[in-house]
């Protein structure tokens, strides 16, 4: 069993964000997050979380409501890589990597050789190697995204969350950066605005629109045009490769003023 | 945490610092205008804790036993103190500025034990620091609420500081100018600029036992502590009990706070500067930076003390003066780093 949410609501400031969202990711799959800014993604996460306790509904880890686990027995099976992370402190990235063992050690026990090998593992299927010692700060946007998944990695989760990881990296790095999460051998959540690069990576989608799910099933289903138009309010040419079924959207310019997408 | 240092080098690293520390207290005791040499200090010392006669002056003996051996362990105490608070408010509040006195949480501290004193509640060492320790949380409570009344962020807690700092610094002018005599209104000074000239005993005990629990506390929360470095969803994701932990350590660095102004009145820029020093000795792991910055802050106000007490002789600086003249520096040099960071 994996994580699961059922019939999840999140309000905040008197505002439904996240409206009854039940969504299921099938063990080591890879599940998309789709929808304009402001959908909802984002919150969900957080509720899949345990960041945030839902207003409605539950969120459900091995049918265990998340609001009566520990946090930190979560954190040893689910980790999160948020949009944007940023540090004040001079760290350099095996101190970030290592941060992922906090959940898995006692405050005053030394490092065991099973946190040496995960951060090990770590940092082996980040490819990071070379830039153990080097700080944070100077990191480019996309090794700064590869440290923080490193960190997730090091807390040995069985789900892995990820809020637009491919924000601000070119596309180099974007399409580097989704091969290595959809190898995981872990449960995936990644919230994406890229549709292309969405039906490459992930076996599922889910499509937000103002909290609610407005398409649910795999890419060459749920990527239609009509849906595309509807819920982003654009025009799209979407075709199916004939050899493998892969799915590209192309978009078309607006001829008149955009349709105001669904509120 | 940090990954630049192996056990054995952080234990190497915390031993030197506390012969350092040693050393410090012991040479330090021997300045002054009368004659002493570090044998004299170890002979008494060593008479008061049953080590055989020491075959010094009673008034040497007094000079090291009664005046300057507890003023030198209270500075010491008080550098260590603050120091962790500091270090402790920069790494929650995730900010590099934060301080007990930049906060005003000293400030208010000072109010508390002023009125306390000055209405003549309860007696004593206690009574003082429970006054102080009432100022303290309602200073950083009345913060906490103008920092989340004007939005919340880590630079608008610093302005809410220092509207704080100037309130209660005005409130302790106001009850010291209207309602004391002469004589407590010339002790607003030590309240205000900081002093370590009536230590005594019972100070560093009590400021003892509470700065070795508090960092106590705190090394517990160290793993904590550094979950917060990417803020406190990113704590909570690794399984950090984040209100809990941010209400007791703010709980332990406003009682170890109101402790130390209560003995020492408000000494400024140790918990500032300090732990930026130690950081960059150690790394930003906690469970090495946490000694290394109490060591480091004991060491500091052992000498900025000692110059305090004998620059000008016979007459005496404030200590907070002294910190303040090497801290604004300090704080100028921290500001223009992160400047260039930015």
């Amino acid at each position: 069993m994996t994580v699961h949410a059922r019939e999840v609501s999140w309000s905040a400031g008197g505002r439904l964000i996240v409206d009854a969202v039940t969504l299921e990711v099938a063990p080591g799959s890879t599940l998309g997050l789709l929808g304009p800014n402001g959908s909802g993604k984002s919150s969900l996460l957080r509720l899949l979380a345990g960041l945030r306790r839902p207003s409605g509904g539950a969120v459900l880890l091995d049918e265990h409501d998340l609001r009566d686990l520990r946090r930190r027995h979560v954190a040893r099976r689910l980790a999160l890589v948020e949009q944007h992370a940023g540090t004040e402190l001079d760290l350099c990235v095996l101190d970030i990597v290592r941060l992922g063992r906090i959940p898995h050690r006692r405050a005053w026990t030394p490092d065991r050789p099973e946190d040496d090998r995960a951060v090990a593992a770590a940092i082996a299927s980040t490819d990071l190697q070379d830039k153990l010692a080097q700080s944070w700060s100077t990191l480019s946007g996309g090794e700064r995204q590869r440290v923080q998944i490193a960190r997730a990695l090091a807390q040995e989760p069985r789900e892995l969350l990820l809020d637009e990881p491919t924000n601000h990296l070119d596309i180099h790095h974007q399409l580097d950066l989704l091969s290595l999460v959809a190898a995981l051998p872990v449960t995936t959540v990644v919230a994406l605005h890229d549709l292309n690069l969405a039906a490459m990576f992930c076996d599922q989608l889910v499509v937000l629109a103002a909290g609610r799910v407005v398409a649910a099933g795999t890419p060459a289903a749920v990527l239609t045009p009509e849906l595309i138009q509807r819920v982003y309010g654009v025009r799209a040419v979407v075709t199916a490769d004939p050899e493998t079924g892969a799915v590209a959207v192309r978009f078309l310019a607006h001829r008149s003023p955009p349709r105001s997408p669904i509120p | 945490m940090s990954a630049r240092h192996s056990t054995g080098r952080r234990a190497g690293l915390h031993l030197a610092g506390l012969l350092a520390l040693a050393l410090s207290i012991a040479v330090a005791i021997t300045i002054g205008p009368a004659a002493l040499s570090v044998g004299d200090v170890a002979r008494v010392v060593g008479e008061h804790l049953g080590f055989g006669e020491a075959g010094v002056s009673r008034i040497k003996d007094g000079i090291v036993w009664e005046l300057r051996l507890p003023r030198t362990l209270l500075a010491a105490v008080c550098g260590a103190g603050l120091a962790i608070c500091g270090a402790i408010m920069q790494s929650l509040l995730r900010n590099p500025l934060a301080d007990p006195f930049v906060l005003g949480i000293s400030s208010g501290a000072s109010t508390g034990a002023v009125l306390v004193m000055i209405l003549g509640l309860g007696a004593g060492a206690i009574s003082l620091s429970a006054g102080a320790f009432a100022g303290a949380l309602l200073a950083f409570g009345l913060v906490v609420v103008l920092a989340a009344g004007v939005g919340g962020g880590t630079d608008r807690i610093l302005l809410a500081g220092v509207a704080g700092t100037q309130l209660f610094s005005a409130l302790t002018s106001f009850i010291v100018t209207s309602s004391a005599d002469a004589e407590q209104t010339r002790g607003v000074l030590f309240w205000l600029l900081g002093s370590l000239a009536g230590a005594g005993w019972d100070q560093v005990a009590l400021c003892g036992a509470v700065t070795l629990l508090g960092l106590a506390v705190c090394l517990l929360c160290a793993p904590a502590l550094d979950a917060f470095a990417f803020g406190q969803d990113a704590a909570a994701a690794l399984g950090v009990p984040v209100a809990w932990v941010r209400g007791l350590l703010l709980v332990v660095t406003a009682l170890l706070t109101a402790a130390l102004v209560s003995a020492a009145g408000a000494i400024g820029f140790v918990g500032l500067v300090l732990p930026h020093a130690a950081r960059l000795l150690t790394g930003p792991g906690h469970r090495v930076l946490l000694p290394a910055t109490a060591l480091i802050g004991a060491i500091f106000l052992v000498w900025v003390d000692t110059a305090a007490r004998t620059l000008l002789d016979p007459q005496e600086l404030p200590v907070g003066v002294m910190t303040a003249l090497i801290g604004v520096p300090a704080f100028a040099a921290i500001l223009y780093r992160r400047r260039a960071v930015a």
